[in-house]
């Protein structure tokens, strides 16, 4: 929402205050803004100034209004300013130069939303801001040159957009990875119907490398995605590592040790957004899925389910988008050692509360679960050339087509009404499927994982209907275990 | 609600072969609906067993179960849980002696199986009601097992395995002790490769545990009889050739998925369907991390 900055200039003992539910830092803006007007040249007023950030009764924080501040000051002494249509954003250094801000495409984006014109921020961010449709972006390097500009005297740098899509760095490869064609065949799968998957294999198996090479097989981002993933970046001020331009999917690879602040958003003051969010429209990688807390689990869930996260503080409640393929990663037992070749050496007590903590809570939105096992030397230094990416992304793009527009979140979006639609299972599938529920001991819900997960195996195979072939491979890779 | 009884020398329902033991119980707690029959097979081995040998466990009690024979063992967990179960799962009746109170519940997490095991069967102690499970009663309870059973089949079990014991005790008593061998290389396995060692005969299928028990075969009606499996292994026409081919490349040991593929020249997609096939079928298992083992 933007916020309206009002200056009054009356008699009595000189002072200058700000009101509007500010923050510390907007406090502070007194003692910035004070010096750079002298040091631009100006006068700040002897007399007696009030700020009022309106809306009052929103919270407000941050550096981003020093610049308004500054500019609603010398308008109410100088009328010769022209002020319509115009937005400011930026923090001013004491020598009048302006610094810049976090989070500028999203305060753009807004202002653009609220029918602003113009917006003039600090030339560094400027063409940050001028991703941001509908709006005109000026970069002023000082408040001089904005007063200037504002008298109609000068004019400001105005912010282009660089059209050409960054690399995000490089992705590694699949062919990197040798062997464990289960594993990547699950990938595969997960990429196509945006399934959250779950490796479970011995230490050293090569899970978290796998793990990174999945964003390799996700097509790349419309632009208007991408452009949402960049105004969560620019929120947390870390569009540096990210280039705001490029179109790869995100790969976020949070460590169990975060706090759950770090993880969903939150924070002191207006919530941040978290690693989930930072990971929307990509992949969200948790390694070592069962030494994150229970809590940390627990807060996943609603997430998985609306695709958003709803941050709540006292003040006020901060709703991010939170679109993202799980990859859980995990030992198969505290140990790490079972069905591997060293022997497992964990009580059945031990076993069973292992796989209590994931399966809790968020066992219910993870589709397909893969073992990892340890390569063998002969299979790393022999066997065939393996796939590179691209011909896999190639599948997965074309399966994705398949669906179209009829699945906003790929096939894992899909309800369960909505899966026996898509998936138009032949009749031998049927029988397979009643068979299946019958001795496999299958819950409705994984019922349904399954169905969901053979309508992505027929979209990369290509066919209309599921069948028997497609449901018997999604069968493999169901979370239930028999026994 | 069936309530335990107390049952002696005196009471009809006393199983006159607990007399065969040099210091029988003076009497035992029984709850449950059928109380030990005979003949009866005891089937026990470690609580810290594989799952090839939990799914062994499992197949010889269902297949006693359907052939009418009662299944003793000592409700512990791994081997003798799957025991239970399978006599239970096939339509049979089980009797669980316990080491502790008969209205205790150990291990708790075996509170369904118990509740069923009464159902269906019975559960006999020799502790007085609320005693728990002390380690020192184990031993006690293994020479009862060992007293009711006819014959007793040592599933798994290491070297120091309370199995053994009860294979002790059985030998003593002139009951026909069998043991399921494993590969020399599993600790699993020791105790009973041990004991085949030691001149115990190897069990290799039900039709070993029949010959080696005349009154086991008497029990069995014909019909019954034909049903059996003679021993484990052949019997794969039933499957077709692409399903064989997968059979025949998985040995008795437990393997991953990829290693079929591999061996085979198929794809992932093609051994993961292939796969499920199978274990709807029956022959194959998946096992917790990630492996699948034959069990036919």
């Amino acid at each position: 929402m933007p916020v309206t900055v009002e200056a009054d200039i009356a008699n009595g003992l000189p002072g200058f205050t700000i009101v509007g539910l500010t923050d510390r830092a907007i406090q502070e803006a007194r003692e910035r803004v004070k010096p750079a007007i002298r040091n631009a040249g100006f006068k700040f007023p002897p007399r007696r100034v009030t700020v009022n950030l309106a809306p009052a009764e929103l919270p407000k924080e941050g550096t981003g209004f020093d610049l308004a501040i500054a500019t609603a000051i010398l308008r109410a002494e100088d009328p010769s300013l022209r002020l319509e249509g115009l937005a400011f954003l930026g923090e001013l250094a004491l020598d009048a130069s302006l610094r810049p801000v976090t989070g500028v495409l999203p305060m753009a984006r807004c202002l653009a939303a609220a029918g602003i014109c113009r917006l003039v921020v600090p030339v560094e961010n400027a063409s940050e801001a001028a991703l941001a449709e509908g709006i005109e972006v000026l970069g002023a390097a000082t408040l001089q040159s904005c007063v200037e500009y504002l008298r109609g005297e000068g004019s400001l740098i105005p912010g282009v957009r660089d059209a050409t899509p960054a690399g995000a760095g490089p992705e590694p490869d699949m062919a990197a990875v040798r062997g464990q064609g289960q594993a990547k065949r699950a990938l595969e799968i997960a990429a196509a119907g945006g399934h959250n998957i779950l490796m479970t294999g011995p230490p050293g198996a090569g899970k978290t490398m796998l793990a990174r090479t999945f964003p390799s097989l996700l097509p790349d981002l419309a632009s208007d995605a991408a452009l949402e993933v960049a105004a969560i970046y620019s929120l947390r001020g870390t569009l540096r590592e990210r280039p705001p331009t490029t179109l790869r999917p995100p790969f976020r690879a949070p460590h169990h040790s975060i706090s759950r602040a770090g993880l969903v958003g939150g924070g002191t003051g207006l919530a941040q957004p978290g690693e989930i969010s930072l990971a929307h429209q990509g992949v969200l990688f948790l390694d070592e899925l069962c030494e994150f807390s229970r809590q940390h689990l627990e807060a996943l869930r609603q997430p998985l389910e609306e695709h958003s996260v709803t941050v709540a503080r006292a003040r006020a409640a901060v709703t991010y988008p939170a679109d993202f393929i799980l990859i859980g990663a995990s030992n198969p037992c505290p140990c790490g050692h079972l069905g591997d070749a060293q022997e497992c050496r964990c009580e059945p007590r031990q076993l069973s509360a292992y796989n209590n903590k994931i399966s809790g809570p968020i066992k219910d939105r993870i589709d397909l679960v893969v073992s990892v096992p340890r390569q063998e030397y002969r299979d790393i230094f022999e066997g065939a050339d393996e796939e590179p990416s691209a011909v896999v992304r190639g599948r997965v793009e074309a399966a994705r087509n398949r669906r179209g527009e009829s699945a906003g979140h790929g096939n894992a979006g899909l309800t369960g009404r909505e899966t026996l639609a898509a998936a138009r299972a032949t009749p031998p599938a049927r029988r397979l499927l009643a068979l299946s529920g019958e001795r496999l001991h299958l819950s409705a819900r994984g019922f349904f994982r399954v169905l969901r997960v053979a309508r992505t195996i027929a979209d990369l195979a290509g066919e209309d209907r599921v069948g028997e072939d497609a449901l018997a491979e999604a069968l493999h890779y169901r979370i239930e275990m028999a026994g | 609600m069936t309530l335990p009884r107390w049952i002696d020398p005196a009471s009809p329902d006393w199983p006159v072969r607990l007399l065969h033991l040099e210091s029988p119980p003076q009497g035992f707690w029984q709850l449950g609906t059928i109380g030990a029959l005979w003949p009866c097979v005891a089937i026990v081995g470690s609580r810290r067993a594989t799952f090839a040998g939990v799914e062994i466990a499992r197949s010889i009690a269902s297949e006693l179960a359907s052939a009418g024979i009662q299944v003793v063992s000592g409700m512990a967990l791994g081997i003798d849980a799957a025991a239970h179960s399978g006599a239970l799962d096939a339509g049979g009746s089980t009797v669980a002696v316990l080491g502790c109170g008969v209205d205790v519940c150990y291990p708790t997490r075996h509170a369904e199986l118990r509740s069923r095991i009464i159902t269906d069967g019975c559960l006999i102690t020799e502790e007085p009601p609320g005693t728990p499970p002390f380690k020192h009663n184990f031993p006690k309870r293994n020479r009862i097992i060992a007293a009711l059973a006819h014959a007793v089949v040592v599933v798994e079990a290491t070297e120091r395995s309370g199995a053994l014991s009860t294979a002790r005790w059985a030998a003593d008593l002139g009951r026909e002790v069998l043991a399921v061998p494993g590969s020399i290389r599993s600790r699993q396995s020791s105790g009973t490769n041990l004991l085949i060692r030691d001149g115990v005969r190897p069990f290799l299928g039900i039709g070993d545990l029949i010959d080696a028990v005349p009154e086991l075969r008497s029990a069995i009606p014909e019909a019954a009889l034909d049903t059996l499996p003679a021993s484990h292994g052949g019997g794969l026409e039933r499957f077709s050739p692409p399903l064989r081919e997968i059979l025949a490349r998985m040995g008795t040991q437990p393997v991953h998925p990829d290693q079929v593929g591999l061996a085979l020249g198929l794809s992932p997609a093609l051994v993961a369907s292939r796969l499920s096939a199978l274990e709807l079928a029956g022959a194959v298992m998946s096992l917790p991390g990630g492996l699948v083992a034959r069990t036919v």
